[in-house]
């Protein structure tokens, strides 16, 4: 892994010489320089960048897709569109209908994708599962001790968590939530929802008049150059009433329906942060089930946001979670958030807790900031949106679980009500369902989110952290988010790197193998595994326009400028078999020319208990 | 009939805390590799018309289910599960899995076991020939190309240390699948569905007759030594140096 300041002279000079040639950037049309250079041509083989229909090889190829039909289809078996397979089920027994729920995950089993924190706020799970203790939900540590405090290189400064502050963690539960959503789908399956781990959706299926009809699965069988091996199969299609999109945090589907739909006309763009973390077995003398620590400071500058957490978790051996967010519109191309939060762990109250233990695990995810003012339009022809994937985190509480459960138990409601209703006169093929979005705009998660929408954008100001916590103090403590304005996000994540030339490169302290470590180590432990000779799940418009900090935007070591064979300069390589899906390189590529896409399914990250 | 087997599949394996084992609990099973292709070898074999019926046979607790209905949706006509889960699940082994298959063979008056040649997760290579001699059938093991019929013989090639060898056999027999013998196909999602209406039995090792106490006890698992750091000497005189200083020459 090469540290991306070592390298970055050669490599921009590399970039630089391409982009002299070129003339601004913008669409690949302007690419007469493109079949020059053998090295930086080819970089994807995904069909939606070179189409099969004009590709020799498949030709002859049989691409007929078997269908089914469902009732409901939700992609995603994460919290929120587990709780709303739950849900459909639920009502179907209560009325005594019959439903077809089919669940689709990419994931080769139900959480192994998941990643969070997590603190679990329980109000959404006694909602959806009353007996939940009973049935033995994963909910093992409730919150005893909750600290807050600002860092310094150091020292630790405490801050006090008043009652009502939205960081006030009294009445939740830490958990592994990898093993709270695989307690979700044995629920599930209790109840008859059909769930298919191990097969993604890949496309969206529309009927005729522009409605979504349903999803396809990946194909099967393709080699690393795209062409299709002899154990090709293509995907399968499922059709359904109404979809149900639950993807997490910038979705690749939802993307296209974002497009597809107009959804986003009337809201901010999405903001995200990406949160990168670990589990520790620490010495039981240090060991504390049910403390929660939060800091924000050091080691980020006071205008980049982003923070830590430390959870202590109390299932058997002496477990700690802990983990940095940084916020994806950090300014500066030198920032590595992964290098961050490696050297977040030196400061002496952290090395204290962590000294004498051994990391077991490693992850990163994006999640969104957005809020309130990046809600986008819910629901549209056939299908509607719930969980992460719109984007319901309480960013100031770092919780988004409870949210995206609440959301999927409203999306099958208000499916539910209408797939049920006999007289149903619907103008599209694919359901139709504003119910969703009036129901949503009427429940707990519209007001949470309400009161806490100015709390994020406040740090958008000279003193960046600090006015921003000045601003929660007064606005949302004592006057609970009533204020009558809505302050606004600062535009598209990708748009905030400024030049590398205006900025300071950060000098980041070697791993030293026992309290930080390097990527590559990481990402071994995190269990990713694609086939590698199939792993294409990363589809580039353009090579040229992949700018140099793309080393630090993947946190598997994906992108790796390495030096081309002839010895002079730097090519790309992207090790697309370590991606762990973290979205983060399609989030903040500044030229947005990054699609991520799914990989066949099962490949991934192997997060047991995340 | 032929036996995929329940096993772990790496990466990230790690030691109990009571070193008894490794962590079992939320880690991804899967279906054995090789015997993935033993399934594909028979379901192939189906295909040709060479066999009348594919029986996928797994051993192991309530999770097993999913690994034969995998088995299931490549092709296989009917599962059974021998179900064998906490403390004996645990101690199982080759010598008590091959007692079950053998039970199970002259119950279903299977005329071929196919499985594959050793498992990932201990590498024993021991099950196929085991269920062979308590049966008393010929082994074929570690096949490598088509397993075909010729004049109810059973003739395959295998791969030894000098080459390959062909080899005719009289049925009933076993033989193991290696690595080579083909590409298993992938379990498709509408065959997955498919599979979910085909029948799995569920038997019991006591309804076999057959004692799963183990005869080994482990005593310890331990993880491999970290791997020490190596120096870096400039000249042959050094190298020297330190290797008598490190009290080997």
């Amino acid at each position: 892994m090469f540290p991306a300041c070592r390298y970055s002279l050669q490599a921009r000079r590399c970039v630089g010489a391409l982009k002299a040639v070129q003339a601004e950037h913008v669409a690949p049309q302007v690419c007469s320089t493109r079949s020059s250079s053998s090295t930086l041509s080819r970089i994807t083989t995904h069909y939606s960048v070179y189409p099969r229909d004009k590709d020799p090889r498949w030709e002859g190829v049989e691409m007929e897709r078997f269908a089914d039909e469902a009732d409901v289809v939700i992609v995603g078996g994460g919290p929120a569109g587990l709780s709303a397979a739950i849900r459909l089920k639920q009502l179907a027994s209560q009325h005594e209908k019959e439903l077809r729920v089919c669940v689709v995950e990419k994931a080769s089993q139900i959480g192994a994708h998941t990643l969070s924190g997590a603190c679990l706020e329980p109000t959404a799970l006694s909602e959806l599962i009353p007996d939940w203790k009973e049935r033995g939900a994963p909910l093992n540590t409730p919150v005893t001790e909750d600290k807050f405090s600002i860092l310094t290189e150091k020292y630790r400064i405490p801050v006090p968590i008043l009652p009502g502050l939205p960081m006030n963690n009294h009445g939740n539960y830490l958990v592994r939530l990898g093993h709270f959503v695989r307690w979700l789908g044995e629920q599930a399956e209790e109840l008859g929802v059909e769930l298919y781990p191990g097969y993604a959706a890949s496309e969206v299926l529309f009927h005729e008049d522009g409605s979504v009809k349903g999803i396809a699965t990946n194909d099967v069988g393709i080699a690393k150059d795209g062409s299709p091996k002899d154990v090709f199969e293509r995907g399968m299609e499922l059709h359904a009433k109404v979809t149900l999109f639950g993807e997490g945090c910038h979705g690749h589907l939802a993307k296209q329906l974002y497009k597809q739909f107009n959804l986003r006309g009337n809201c901010e763009p999405q903001t995200y942060a990406i949160g990168l973390k670990e589990l520790w077995v620490i010495d039981e003398k240090k060991w504390c089930p049910g403390r929660t620590e939060h800091s924000v400071g050091w080691p980020l500058n006071r205008n980049t946001y982003g923070g830590s957490f430390l959870y202590h978790l109390n299932e058997g051996e002496p477990l700690v979670a802990l983990g940095f967010v940084v916020g994806l519109d950090y300014t500066n191309p030198y920032l590595s958030p992964f290098r961050e939060f490696q050297r977040w762990k030196h400061h002496p109250s952290i090395m204290s807790t962590l000294e004498g233990g051994n990391r077991i695990a490693y992850g990163a995810r994006a999640l969104n900031e957005g809020g309130f003012q990046s809600i986008p339009k819910l629901t549209f022809p056939g299908g509607m949106l719930i969980g992460c994937s719109p984007g319901f985190m309480n960013v100031p509480k770092i919780k988004g679980t409870h949210t995206a459960m609440k959301s999927g138990m409203l999306a099958a409601e208000s499916a539910f009500s209408k797939i049920t209703d006999e007289n149903l006169q619907s103008e599209t093929a694919g359901l139709y369902i504003p119910e969703y979005e009036e129901a949503f705009k009427k429940s707990w998660i519209w007001k949470e989110l309400y009161s806490v929408r100015n709390i994020r954008p406040s740090f958008h100001n000279y003193f960046g952290l600090y006015g921003g916590m000045v601003y929660t103090g007064i606005f949302y403590w004592i006057l609970r988010g009533k204020e009558p304005w809505t302050l606004k996000h600062n535009g598209l994540d990708a748009d905030q790197l400024k030049p590398a030339k205006d900025c300071t490169p950060i000098e980041y302290p070697k791993p030293d193998g026992k309290i930080s470590f390097d990527l590559l180590s990481s990402v071994a432990l995190s269990g990713t595994n694609h086939d590698v000779p199939v792993a294409q799940n990363l589809a580039i418009y353009d090579v040229f326009l992949l700018h140099l900090e793309i080393e630090t935007q993947s946190f598997s070591c994906v992108y790796e400028y390495v030096p081309l064979e002839t010895g002079d300069g730097m090519r790309l390589q992207i090790n697309a078999q370590n991606c762990v899906h973290c979205k983060t390189c399609d989030i903040k590529d500044p030229s947005q020319n990054i699609n991520w896409v799914v990989p066949e399914g099962s490949g991934g990250p192997a997060y047991n208990g995340m | 009939c032929f036996a995929p087997f329940l096993c772990l599949r790496p990466p990230q394996i790690r030691v109990k805390p009571d070193r008894t084992g490794v962590v079992t609990d939320g880690v991804k099973h899967s279906m054995n590799p090789f015997c993935e292709i033993a399934v594909e070898e028979a379901v192939k074999l189906k295909e040709k018309k060479l066999v009348k019926e594919v029986v996928a046979v797994s051993c192991g607790p309530q999770q097993v289910q999913e690994t034969i209905r995998t088995a299931l949706a490549m092709g296989a006509d009917r599962g059974i599960h021998v179900e064998v889960s906490g403390k004996d699940y645990e101690t199982l082994g080759p010598l008590q899995v091959s007692k079950i298959f053998a039970a199970l063979a002259k119950k279903e008056q299977a005329d071929l076991i196919i499985l594959g040649k050793q498992a990932i997760d201990d590498d024993c290579n021991q099950t196929g020939q085991m269920t062979a001699a308590l049966l008393d059938w010929p082994t074929l093991a570690f096949s490598s190309e088509d397993v075909t019929l010729e004049a109810d013989k059973l003739k395959v090639v295998r791969e030894i240390d000098g080459g390959l060898e062909t080899i005719k056999i009289n049925l009933p027999a076993v033989v193991t699948a290696d690595l080579r013998l083909n590409t298993p196909r992938y379990a498709t999602l509408p065959n997955i569905m498919k599979a979910k209406k085909k029948k799995i039995t569920n038997v019991k090792p006591a309804d076999l007759g057959v004692d799963v106490s183990s005869r080994l006890e482990v005593l310890k698992v331990d993880e491999p030594p970290q791997r020490q750091s190596g120096v870096k000497v400039e000249t042959v005189h050094d190298l020297v140096e330190k290797l008598k200083e490190a009290g080997r020459i």
